[in-house]
């Protein structure tokens, strides 16, 4: 299963590799703009999905990514230098936006990270001096990777999907760590995890502190990919539109933003055909889908699994000692 | 060496003009099974909960291994040693039961820093199994721990109230809800767990035949206020107890 399992991600890489050369620039565009979103619905499946704490700021740590690689790359310094210092100005904000669910929950703290989302809109709308205003900034310019430069649509993508697998790597590894178990613990029952000496505070401001550093990166990514940004791409209906990636693939599985966010941005592209109604389809499917599937596509495949395996005969080889349980 | 794990000082804790508990005071010795007992209403839970630092007395205070633990936070007192079980089911149920066995011992093995950059399984997989293997849920291991029955996922929350190897171990209400097979099969091995590592528990509980068969000693109150102390025989032909629970 082990095998069948890895044998499975090479050949995702290996497709994700192919794709682009399958593709036109549009096409190319598309897919990158997936991995980039893709990164942002990681970080917020981390703290919705795994740690149980509803945002609704990922558009706003996006926003704070892409504006400071914007503002740094502009003012010629190196991506990497950026991406620092936005990853770390969403850990920072997002670990002082985690204080709030430390009172409240549920809508109410869908409410306050909302509240966020339009307070960050409004600094990058109005601070004109720094973000360009409502204008934006223009002219982003792409990094180079050791003297190679990646202004062509194709090779930007492959940075973009080597950002985006080690992004994934460190995303398993943290999920799967202890930290990830205690992120499970506080989402199931958290008066139990901090009965269990779990320090239910900090694992929810690093919930959230890690989840909108994922949030920066997305955005440092997209700041070069479209190489324009305006604050009208960071507003609330991103952030719902990160939400659903992460409903729709399934909250709390590893692969489902992956899923959900290649939905969400390819889905459209596919119905292309349908013209005008493109929209009322794409909305009236994801209707659809939240019914049959509240708990994801990949919420749906794990039932499907379960029922299969629970009709087949278990092996019980302490059977005397638990049947009189 | 006082042998004394937990010491309960003159506690005393108002609600508006209830008082619900009133100048109470015990110590409960090492290797100690005690249970407090007593009528609805009688303080037990706000004393419980004045011990787990969830409540705050007004007068008094508690100790548990000579450390004060007033205002102390459930994770604290975790890590001081005070392991619990809760009178509703308290367990991870997205997660499998070795999961949940495992999660109740990460959180004591070094730092929060090295358990990011160590084994997933912080190490706990051998010890998690025995833990399994003790209460008998082997078997279930790997099932998710809210796929149980009522009474498996009782032993699972009480596996993992010892996977830290606590010093005290506060079971609140451990039978409710337990049938009676389980409910001998938990007995027996709370009993067997005492008896071989010397925990020092404390028992709340309405089931008078559990509580009798199962601890060393009984503290009974009565309105907030301890009414009789004494080893289970003594209890059962206590006049003042059977009065409190049947009235006079």
């Amino acid at each position: 299963m082990k095998q069948l399992k890895i044998l499975g991600l090479v050949a995702i890489l290996a497709g994700l590799i192919i794709a682009p050369f399958t593709q036109a620039t549009y096409g190319t565009y598309v897919l990158s703009s997936w991995l980039v979103f893709t990164v942002a619905a990681m970080g917020l499946n981390l703290t919705l999905g795994y740690a149980g704490q509803i945002s609704l700021a990922q558009a706003a740590f996006m926003g704070i990514g892409a504006y400071s690689t914007a503002i740094m790359t502009m003012a010629g310094l190196p991506w990497i230098a950026s991406v620092v210092v936005g990853m770390g100005l969403c850990f920072v904000v997002g670990l002082i936006l985690g204080y709030p669910a430390l009172r409240v929950q549920h809508h109410f703290l869908a409410f306050v990270t909302l509240a966020f989302t339009t307070l960050a809109f409004l600094v990058m709308r109005n601070e004109e001096w720094l973000t360009g205003g409502i204008y934006g900034l223009v002219g982003i310019p792409r990094p180079s990777v050791a003297g190679l430069s990646l202004m062509d649509g194709t090779r930007y993508y492959f940075f973009t999907l080597g950002v985006f697998v080690l992004a994934s790597c460190s995303f398993w590894w943290l999920v799967n760590s202890p930290w990830g178990r205690a992120f499970k613990g506080l989402r199931e029952n958290p008066i139990r995890a901090n009965s269990l000496g779990v320090d239910t505070r900090l694992v929810t401001l690093l919930a959230f502190a890690i989840g909108a550093a994922y949030g920066g990166l997305s955005g440092a990514l997209m700041a070069p990919l479209v190489q324009y940004i305006d604050p009208m791409s960071f507003t609330l209906i991103i952030s719902l539109k990160i939400l659903l990636m992460v409903v729709v693939g399934g909250s709390g599985y590893f692969f489902g933003p992956f899923l959900g966010a290649g939905l969400v941005i390819m889905l459209p592209e596919f119905l292309r055909f349908a013209e005008a109604y493109y929209l009322m389809i794409y909305a009236a499917l994801v209707v659809f889908l939240m019914v049959v599937c509240p708990s994801g596509l990949l919420g749906l495949l794990s039932r499907a699994i379960a029922a299969i395996r629970s009709r087949e005969p278990a092996e019980r080889g302490d059977l005397k000692e638990g049947a009189q349980l | 060496m006082s042998d004394t794990v937990l010491s309960i000082r003159n506690i005393s804790k108002s609600f508006g003009g209830i008082q619900a508990v009133r100048d109470v005071s015990f110590d409960v010795r090492k290797g100690e099974v005690l249970g407090l007992i007593g009528p609805n209403g009688s303080g037990k839970s706000t004393l419980f909960n004045c011990v787990l630092g969830q409540l705050r007395p007004d007068t008094g205070g508690v100790t548990v291994n000579g450390q004060d633990v007033a205002g102390k936070r459930a994770c604290a007192l975790s890590r001081l040693g005070v392991g619990r079980t809760f009178q509703q089911l308290s367990v991870f149920p997205e997660m499998t039961v070795l999961d949940n066995i495992i999660l109740a011992g990460q959180e004591h093995k070094g730092s929060m820093f090295s358990r990011l950059f160590g084994a997933s399984d912080a190490g706990l997989t051998e010890e998690a199994d025995r833990m399994i293997a003790f209460f008998r849920l082997t078997h279930l291991r790997d099932e998710l721990a809210g796929s149980l029955s009522y009474g498996q996922q009782k032993l699972v929350d009480a596996a993992m109230a010892f996977m830290a190897n606590p010093a005290l171990v506060l079971l609140d209400e451990p039978a409710g809800g337990v049938n009676l097979t389980m409910l001998g099969h938990l007995k027996e091995r709370l009993k067997t767990y005492n008896r071989e590592h010397g925990t020092t528990f404390v028992v709340i509980e309405h089931n008078m035949e559990f509580v009798m068969s199962l601890c060393t000693r009984i503290v009974v109150l009565a309105e907030g206020a301890i009414i009789a102390e004494g080893t289970p025989e003594e209890i059962r032909a206590n006049q003042t107890v059977i009065d409190a629970y049947l009235g006079s």
